[in-house]
């Protein structure tokens, strides 16, 4: 085996253009992946962190009572549909509105308890049942005003779904493009080595003997590129953590643990092998008959 | 140890290389196997080694059975038999040390083994001193003897020379000729393919002549004519 390590990087000092193409464009394809990764999995979670949130919100009228609250609570509740309700009184209300207005003195100056209404914040398991829940608050006669943030949501849903299908299109565009650069590039080094091979096979080498450096040289390249792929688009998502940060303040979101982002590299290193060994086989099938 | 019955050989242009040669070489045997370009020397060889199949006929090497060998049984023949090919088919980017090494590195020989099985085929052809030269700093002598040790680098039990001498003085010639003799008395059987009709009546081995892809002569201590 250490003959066939030795053979193979034997191979790729020997043409350095010819490696530099190979690992490129596999640093390009783990790059995209690593990437896509991150967007993907951020999204789900940016939307995770939405749809967890109080979704609906109902406004009661000055007049209701606590007892017609909790039966309209009770009826929320027997729909099934609903996740966490919360029940938000004037005193918290105006509270909640203090602390948000704390700056601004004039806007507090002439908002009192009483302004208020009491209302309730509820969120729902899943996304498509807001406009059901939002039609039922909507009907009872002690709810003034219903407002949920569903459009905001549903865009969000949307976009992911749109960069997820983009993402998976292009990590397989690039991959068989990558499988078809590394296949041609190995077989254009065997196409080098062909005297050679013929000589070893005359003399008695099998046709893993001469098989094998091909399939580690692949491996290599495809290796490193995954490597540095990982490394480039790590690094720009922690260059940007910062700013990320503040743009998305109050999702546990970042920063990326980095036992995750070990993680994702083990995954593309295991996917790398499995992308070099087909298109070194592929050059090997083709070239080596 | 090789012995051909009614071999043909015609190529799918519809050139015929050999016709319905038969022929026994016993095992110990030095033979010269002679005749002008285009006889079908070259072709004998590569049947042999089943770089080719004949197209009629049996082939059976060693007691192996060429026609019948599964493909992947094909390495273990070949360890058996050393080439001394006739365009030599030495590595130019690879010392002499590191050309007769490759045989014993596609066996998988282990390193130290390997590397003093090299140093004594080395001594035996004479080259010791050209260790760590490239094929292209040698002289043509020392190119085949580079390519004798190669083909001798796993003890073969056969040992098949095409025009080992073709581009040689007579000088270098006899040595070539003389290391071949030597090592057929140690028990190897040679094949030799020449038209160098010196060599051949200097040294009075069984001489099996070909013309036109058909035998013409088989003699024990023959001579060679180069009309004939």
């Amino acid at each position: 085996m250490q003959r066939h390590l030795k053979t193979a990087w034997h191979h790729i000092r020997r043409y350095p253009y010819q490696t530099s193409a190979a690992v490129l464009i596999m640093t390009l394809t783990f790059f995209v992946i690593s990437a896509f990764t991150f967007i993907i999995l951020g999204s789900s979670k940016i939307i995770s962190f939405f749809e967890s949130k109080p979704q609906v919100t109902a406004f009661f009228r000055e007049e209701t009572k606590q007892e017609n609250i909790d039966a309209l609570k009770d009826q929320l509740n027997a729909t099934g549909k609903v996740a966490a309700i919360r029940f938000v009184s004037k005193q918290e209300a105006i509270e909640l509105y203090t602390q948000q207005n704390k700056d601004d003195p004039l806007l507090l100056e002439f908002v009192t308890a009483d302004i208020l209404p009491a209302s309730l914040e509820i969120s729902t398991v899943k996304i498509d049942d807001l406009s059901g829940i939002s039609e039922m608050l909507k009907q009872s006669p002690f709810v003034e005003n219903v407002i949920f943030q569903k459009d905001v949501v549903s865009t969000l849903t949307a976009w992911t779904s749109a960069i997820r299908k983009i993402g998976v299109a292009l990590i397989a565009g690039l991959s068989l493009v990558s499988i078809f650069i590394m296949a041609t590039i190995i077989g254009i080094k065997i196409s080098h080595k062909k005297e050679e091979i013929e000589i070893m096979r005359l003399i008695g080498a099998t046709s893993w003997y001469v098989r094998w450096p091909f399939l580690f040289e692949g491996v290599f390249y495809a290796v490193l590129g995954a490597f540095l792929g990982w490394f480039v688009a790590s690094g720009v998502l922690l260059y940007a953590t910062p700013f990320l940060s503040t743009f998305l303040q109050g999702v546990p979101l970042l920063p990326v643990p980095p036992l995750f982002l070990l993680g994702l590299l083990g995954v593309e290193f295991l996917f790398a092998i499995i992308l070099s060994i087909f298109s070194s086989f592929l050059a090997v099938l083709r070239y080596l008959k | 140890m090789i012995r051909l019955d009614k071999v043909s050989k015609t190529f799918s242009a519809g050139s015929t290389a050999l016709s319905d040669i038969s022929l026994n070489v016993e095992k110990g045997e030095f033979v010269f196997l002679v005749g002008p370009t285009g006889s079908g020397k070259t072709t004998v060889f590569r049947l042999l080694i089943r770089q080719m199949l004949p197209s009629k006929g049996s082939i059976v090497v060693g007691g192996w059975d060429i026609l019948k060998l599964p493909h992947r049984k094909l390495p273990n023949l070949r360890k058996k038999i050393g080439v001394v090919f006739q365009d030599l088919k030495l590595l130019f980017d690879r010392t002499v040390f590191e050309n007769i090494m490759l045989p014993l590195e596609v066996v998988g020989v282990r390193q130290e083994e390997a590397k003093k099985r090299v140093g004594e085929v080395m001594s035996q052809v004479g080259i010791s001193n050209h260790r760590n030269k490239f094929p292209i700093q040698l002289s043509g002598g020392e190119l085949q003897r580079t390519a004798i040790a190669r083909a001798l680098a796993l003890s073969p039990d056969i040992l098949l020379a095409d025009e080992p001498t073709g581009n040689l003085d007579p000088a270098t010639s006899n040595e070539i000729v003389k290391l071949l003799s030597e090592i057929n008395k140690k028990g190897t059987t040679i094949v030799m393919a020449t038209h160098n009709v010196e060599v051949v009546n200097k040294f009075a081995k069984r001489v099996v002549a070909l013309d036109k892809g058909r035998l013409t002569k088989d003699e024990k201590k023959g001579k060679y004519a180069a009309a004939s």
